[in-house]
């Protein structure tokens, strides 16, 4: 009877879209377009020439475009019939995401030691990979495929309904598992990751669909705000409510790379070409705590008696899991991978305060931890012998005294990562766990200092190996170029304003946060 | 009520298959396996509740899956001309 009805509506009526509002995911998409236009009708060895700027500028039109919004009209308002919710906290990651994709775009179009293969089709160590390098071309693909990366990104923690967040969710992923593995050297490794973050990254997003359908049985609807809305009714089948909840969680929580969900991380952060580790780790993550603060905070608010232990336990394991593991590793890269995933527990911390200062902690948070880890990683990139980057720590012995200034730095963001203060890492943890403490999460925060303190026994344990022990003969020298350098000294000077004047920072995502999200 | 439950036993078919088979074609089929018991999960909701709503998403949902076979088979394809298997367990350079 119902589907005759509905079958018997009269026309469909084209729904409202706000373009202005939509202008900087729109503005980052287009600009992925005409690069893929680009790679079809502009001759190989001008390609990157094109490419390069092009993405750049895409991507600084659309942070332009993002401040305005902020300043000058402060939208609470969900845009294009309610699918994408462009409010403070929307603007605050959006602008966090442009700026870190910025930086990583740096790296990526770094042309003197090129991270990325000539071509991808060509099979590891055959002849058609030596003529291909001996060209001296590279896959300018991975612009475009950056772009939509980032678009994916500005859409996923924005979504205002489950479908516009899956659809972010895939196309944020989807050119993410095909960069991994486009590596120039080690290149089964770099294969090996980008087939392991595929499957794992499908499996999840598989999870996260399924718990969609079910939360759509019990509500109705995808829509975040009427999925709280049918919460408070009270009614249908709490069995559909709290699997499709638990479900939705594992799609969310795999993306962050909490603990039973993290074994992908620390793989496709090793095998994947070093700026794609940057722009993962900092926008991804950027990206997906945005999206689990918008469906917790909006979405289950009310259930959360229901959620919370389950997050306190998924938060207490990944900060020391990721802190313990760290202690063990001998690559640079892997260890990096593992205080990400530590790192991702502190933000689990903020989510589980829900309250407004828990929301504007985590997105101060997400600002400096992004900006720390792609300066970090961009020193990865420079520390480099014949075969590449240095990835083995034992390399990196006596950095610090054949290159003071780039040791130094790295040293610096080592302790940033660690929480010491004066660095941006210490405001942001101390935002959470203030946050965290006033929700009555205080154990939670009792194990986050712990989990630091054993965090930074490997962070000064990297710094001892630089500084105080002898370099081999044939150790991996610096290699130092202005895009490199450039990316390097603007995460440098972050972390340093950070740590030393937080204030407008933090002015800036309480601002974001005082609405909270629109519904 | 009875096609969700066929739609339970689906994504658990497909889920179950992902942890127990090794070759990753047939790991990527369960998954896909997964994607179309959500969509069964969505239509026959939409059934329920009598909104179009879960029929619209199963085009979203069958869309984003096409997507993801052409960069999944992308992917695998590679990993196979270089190692000569599609085998998850022979892909084991990365560890602790």
């Amino acid at each position: 009877m119902n589907s005759v009805s509905v079958l018997a509506a009269p026309e469909i009526h084209a729904p409202p879209v706000e373009f202005s509002q939509l202008a900087p995911m729109l503005i980052v998409f287009g600009a992925a377009i005409v690069g893929v236009l680009a790679e079809a009708f502009v001759a190989r060895p001008a390609r990157y020439a094109v490419q390069f700027p092009l993405a750049l500028v895409g991507l600084a039109a659309a942070f332009c475009w993002t401040l305005w919004l902020g300043f000058s009209e402060k939208p609470q308002h969900a845009a294009a019939d309610g699918a994408v919710a462009v409010d403070g906290p929307t603007l605050f990651i959006q602008g966090t995401i442009l700026v870190l994709a910025m930086l990583s775009l740096l790296l990526i179009a770094e042309r003197a030691q090129d991270a990325f293969t000539a071509q991808a089709a060509a099979l590891p160590g055959s002849e058609a990979e030596q003529e291909s390098m001996a060209d001296g071309g590279i896959q300018t693909e991975i612009f475009p495929l950056t772009l939509f990366a980032v678009g994916g990104m500005m859409l996923f923690p924005a979504a205002n309904d489950l479908l516009t967040m899956f659809v972010g969710l895939e196309v944020m992923s989807l050119p993410l598992y095909l960069l991994c593995g486009l590596a120039r050297r080690r290149r089964l490794l770099s294969q090996e990751a980008a087939v392991k973050y595929f499957l794992l990254g499908a499996f999840s997003s598989a999870f996260f669909l399924y718990g969609t359908a079910l939360l759509y049985g019990y509500a109705g609807s995808v829509r975040l705000s009427a999925i709280s809305a049918a919460l408070s009714r009270s009614g249908g089948s709490e069995t559909l409510l709290l699997a499709g909840v638990a479900l939705l969680s594992v799609g969310l929580l795999f993306k962050i790379g909490a603990v039973p969900f993290h074994p992908w991380k620390p793989d496709v952060y090793q095998g994947a070409p070093t700026p794609i580790t940057a722009l993962m780790a900092s926008c991804t993550v950027v990206a997906a705590v945005g999206a689990a603060l918008r469906v917790f905070y909006v979405a289950f608010e009310t259930l959360r008696w229901d959620w919370r232990p389950m997050m306190w336990g998924v938060a207490i394991l990944t900060m020391m899991v990721g802190a313990i593991v760290a202690i063990t590793q001998t690559d640079i890269k892997r260890m990096l991978a593992y205080s990400s995933i530590a790192h991702g527990g502190f933000l689990l911390t903020g989510i589980v305060a829900t309250s407004e200062s828990g929301l504007s902690a985590t997105l101060f948070y997400l600002a400096a931890y992004g900006f720390t880890t792609v300066g970090a990683f961009a020193i990865v990139t420079m520390v480099r012998d014949t075969t590449g980057e240095a990835g083995h720590l034992g390399r990196w012995a006596g950095l610090g005294r054949r290159s003071p200034v780039i040791a130094g730095i790295f040293a610096f963001f080592l302790l940033a990562f660690a929480g010491i203060p004066l660095t941006s890492g210490f405001t942001g943890k101390f935002a959470v766990f203030q946050a965290a403490a006033d929700g009555g999460a205080v154990p939670l925060v009792i194990v986050g200092v712990l989990s630091s303190a054993i965090a930074a026994f490997f962070y000064v344990r990297v710094i001892v190996v630089m500084f105080f022990s002898e370099p081999e003969p044939d150790a991996p020298s610096v290699v130092t170029t202005a895009t490199t350098a450039t990316a390097v000294a603007l995460g440098l000077t972050a972390t340093v304003v950070l740590g030393v004047l937080p204030q407008p920072m933090l002015d800036l995502a309480g601002q974001a946060a005082t609405q909270l999200f629109v519904r | 009520m009875n096609y969700v439950i066929l739609s339970a036993i689906l994504f658990t078919i497909g889920a179950l298959g992902v942890l127990i088979r090794r070759n990753a074609i047939v790991v990527f089929m369960c998954v896909e396996l997964m994607l179309n018991a959500a969509n069964l999960a969505f239509v026959s909701f939409a059934r329920m509740s009598g909104n179009l709503d879960g029929q619209v998403i199963a085009f979203f949902v069958m869309v984003v899956a096409a997507a993801e076979v052409v960069v999944g088979l992308a992917i695998i394809m590679t990993i196979f001309r270089s190692r000569r298997s599609s085998s998850v367990d022979d892909a084991n350079l990365l560890k602790y």
